[in-house]
């Protein structure tokens, strides 16, 4: 059984122009273990998925399907019960780490109390194993760091900072929503690294929020292409990386700056549009008439789903 | 830090010369002699003839120079002597600090009600946006802010006093007396500080660190009250420091309407007889409170704010 179920998962948010439909149909899973790559360009809806799953979106926003965690049903969770299913179960490591901690709170505080809520312990000995955490993560005297804000602390301290304070309560799964956005070179390689010691020493999950394919293919055994909202290819790393079969992913690919900087033309539709076929179809190469007419049902290529109909 | 509240304490004086130097020359631009007036107050309206009206021009240096006058008051000031009022003879010193306290009082327990409403429902408007105690609160303090503090209070008299009885319309000295006219006073306040409080409150839930503290599982009271309430006081605490500027400002007409023997009530009988030395003392004081409170509202920050230093310039 997978640690992490999503099944037909359908996130809208209800807005003035109308429904956004950030999320639709999205089936995926994610074993004991594993890092699945969740990857798309800017406004797909890959951060909505994350933030579905820990049930942390505005109000205005209706979630529908199946979320199994563990054998528990997350969307039908009492908000009490969901609340300690967060930080302890499933964690979250948010983007920009630059304003994801909060300004007027020491850093001491905002990594002490996870352990203390979690794993009821008293302050010193949190202290302590905060400070084992930290330095796993490479940040020295740390101790000092405790007294400080975060204005007080550089772009990588706070990132790490940030990774410490989503592993306090040792998850089952960690949501890193784009963790290496607006980061340069150097720190890129550093949270990578990090993300792989996470996940491989404490045998956690991760699922991996990013737009940077080449983050995405050295950490991730599992990859799900996302485009306006839907998953149109799943499978693993490699084969989908090295191999893709949806026109999407290969458009993808060919636009990374090594291939040749190569975008695809024009833009994806609006969330708000309803659309007959898929939704691809304005920009996609191999289209034909069936492709906008009816709904795309997905394909099973060689151990790659796939939802297009230029297979068939 | 030192070197802050220093310079803070320069400006402060260049501040008082200028409010001293405005009122003295609002007062003399007024129309009515003050020597007839002072002679009417002291000795009645039938009694004074042209040559006591001289002489107590004379007597008060009224007939010198105004740059004269302003010049030899304010000497008098930093020598700590405020002279004696016009029109009873007693020292201003004596009569201001007798009624400075029931001022402070007043405005003291304005600001407590205010905050202890406005904050509180603030919070909750926020947080249960767009329903229905939401909505009341913000009609609440949209009431709130619209309604003038004398008609409030006037309103207030006839329904709580003349009408049910049970709150005496003036009066000083039990707990009863100061009901009305904190009410009165500190419903103004009260909504704008709501208001603020809501939308600013709305902008931190907005953000990326409350994310953060709701990922890491915190119950929503800690969410609320901790990470996003320490963060929306920051505007909060600006606004209330400009606003107790009004509320003393307010002092003078509710203390007038609910005869409260405060500073406001004793500038306002001061500026109908005509007693300069008194309102000049009395505006004075003011503008000293008012300067203060920017002070310590500014001090207050760098508690508040650990991004704001004054050590460090710029």
């Amino acid at each position: 059984m997978p640690l992490l179920s999503i099944q037909n998962l359908n996130t809208v948010f209800y807005s003035k122009k109308g429904e956004v439909k950030a999320c639709s149909n999205i089936n995926l899973d994610l074993e004991q273990g594993e890092i699945v790559g969740l990857i798309g360009e800017t406004g797909c809806g890959k951060s909505v998925l994350g933030m579905s799953v820990l049930n942390l979106l505005p109000n205005n926003a209706r979630i529908s399907g199946k979320i199994i965690y563990k054998d528990l049903d997350l969307l039908n969770l009492p908000s009490n019960k969901m609340r300690q299913i967060r930080g302890k179960e499933i964690s979250l490591l948010p983007q920009s780490p630059a304003t994801s901690l909060n300004p007027v709170v020491k850093i001491g505080s905002q990594i002490l109390e996870g352990f203390q809520l979690h794993r009821g312990m008293k302050k010193d000995i949190a202290i302590n194993s905060s400070i084992k955490i930290l330095n796993l993560l490479g940040l020295k005297n740390s101790e000092k760091n405790f007294k400080y804000y975060p204005h007080q602390l550089s772009g990588g301290m706070k990132q790490r900072i940030l990774a410490a304070i989503s592993i306090t309560g040792n998850p089952s799964l960690l949501i890193a929503d784009e963790p290496t956005k607006g980061l340069d070179a150097l720190m890129k390689a550093q949270v990578v690294d990090l993300l792989h010691k996470l996940t491989k020493e404490t045998g956690t999950s991760l699922l991996l929020i990013t737009h940077d394919l080449k983050v995405a293919s050295s950490l991730c055994d599992e990859i799900a292409v996302m485009y306006s909202g839907e998953i149109v290819e799943r499978g693993s790393a490699e084969k989908v990386l090295n191999n893709p079969y949806h026109p999407y992913t290969q458009g993808l690919l060919k636009s990374m700056p090594e291939k040749g900087l190569h975008p695809i033309k024009g833009y994806s539709p609006s969330l708000l549009e309803k659309l007959p076929g898929c939704r691809f179809y304005s920009r996609c190469p191999l289209r034909n008439n069936k492709c906008n007419n009816s709904e795309v049902p997905y394909k099973e290529i060689d151990g790659t789903y796939v939802r297009c109909f230029g297979f068939d | 830090m030192l070197a802050f509240i220093a310079k803070r304490f320069l400006l402060l004086i260049v501040v008082l010369l200028g409010v001293t130097m405005m009122t003295f020359l609002l007062i003399n631009i007024a129309p009515g002699d003050p020597a007839e007036m002072i002679a009417i107050a002291r000795y009645g309206l039938e009694n004074i003839t042209a040559d006591e009206i001289e002489q107590i021009r004379q007597s008060e240096g009224l007939d010198d120079p105004l740059i004269i006058q302003y010049f030899c008051w304010l000497g008098h000031v930093l020598k700590g002597d405020f002279g004696r009022s016009l029109i009873t003879g007693d020292p201003i010193l004596k009569e201001i600090s007798a009624r400075f306290p029931a001022t402070m009082i007043l405005a003291f327990i304005s600001l407590i009600i205010s905050l202890l409403i406005s904050i509180p429902a603030g919070i909750i408007s926020a947080v249960k946006q767009n329903s229905c105690i939401d909505y009341l609160t913000r009609t609440g303090a949209m009431l709130g802010t619209s309604i003038p503090n004398f008609w409030l209070g006037l309103l207030l008299i006839l329904f709580f006093s003349v009408t049910l009885g049970w709150l005496p319309v003036f009066g000083y000295g039990e707990v009863r007396h100061i009901i009305l006219p904190s009410i009165t006073l500190g419903t103004g306040l009260a909504a704008i500080i709501t208001r603020l409080t809501r939308s600013s409150m709305l902008e931190v839930l907005n953000q990326d660190y409350i994310i953060t503290a709701r990922s890491k599982g915190l119950y929503e009271k800690c969410v609320i009250l901790h990470h996003a309430l320490k963060n929306a006081l920051i505007p909060i605490i600006t606004i209330i420091g400009m606003q107790l500027g009004h509320l003393l400002e307010g002092t003078v007409i509710v203390e007038s309407i609910f005869a409260w023997p405060g500073i406001g009530k004793l500038l306002v009988d001061s500026i109908f007889a005509r007693d300069f030395a008194m309102v000049q003392a009395c505006v004075l004081l003011f503008a000293i409170l008012f300067v203060i409170i920017n002070l310590v509202i500014d001090i207050l920050y760098m508690f508040i704010d650990p991004r704001i230093h004054y050590k460090k310039e710029g």
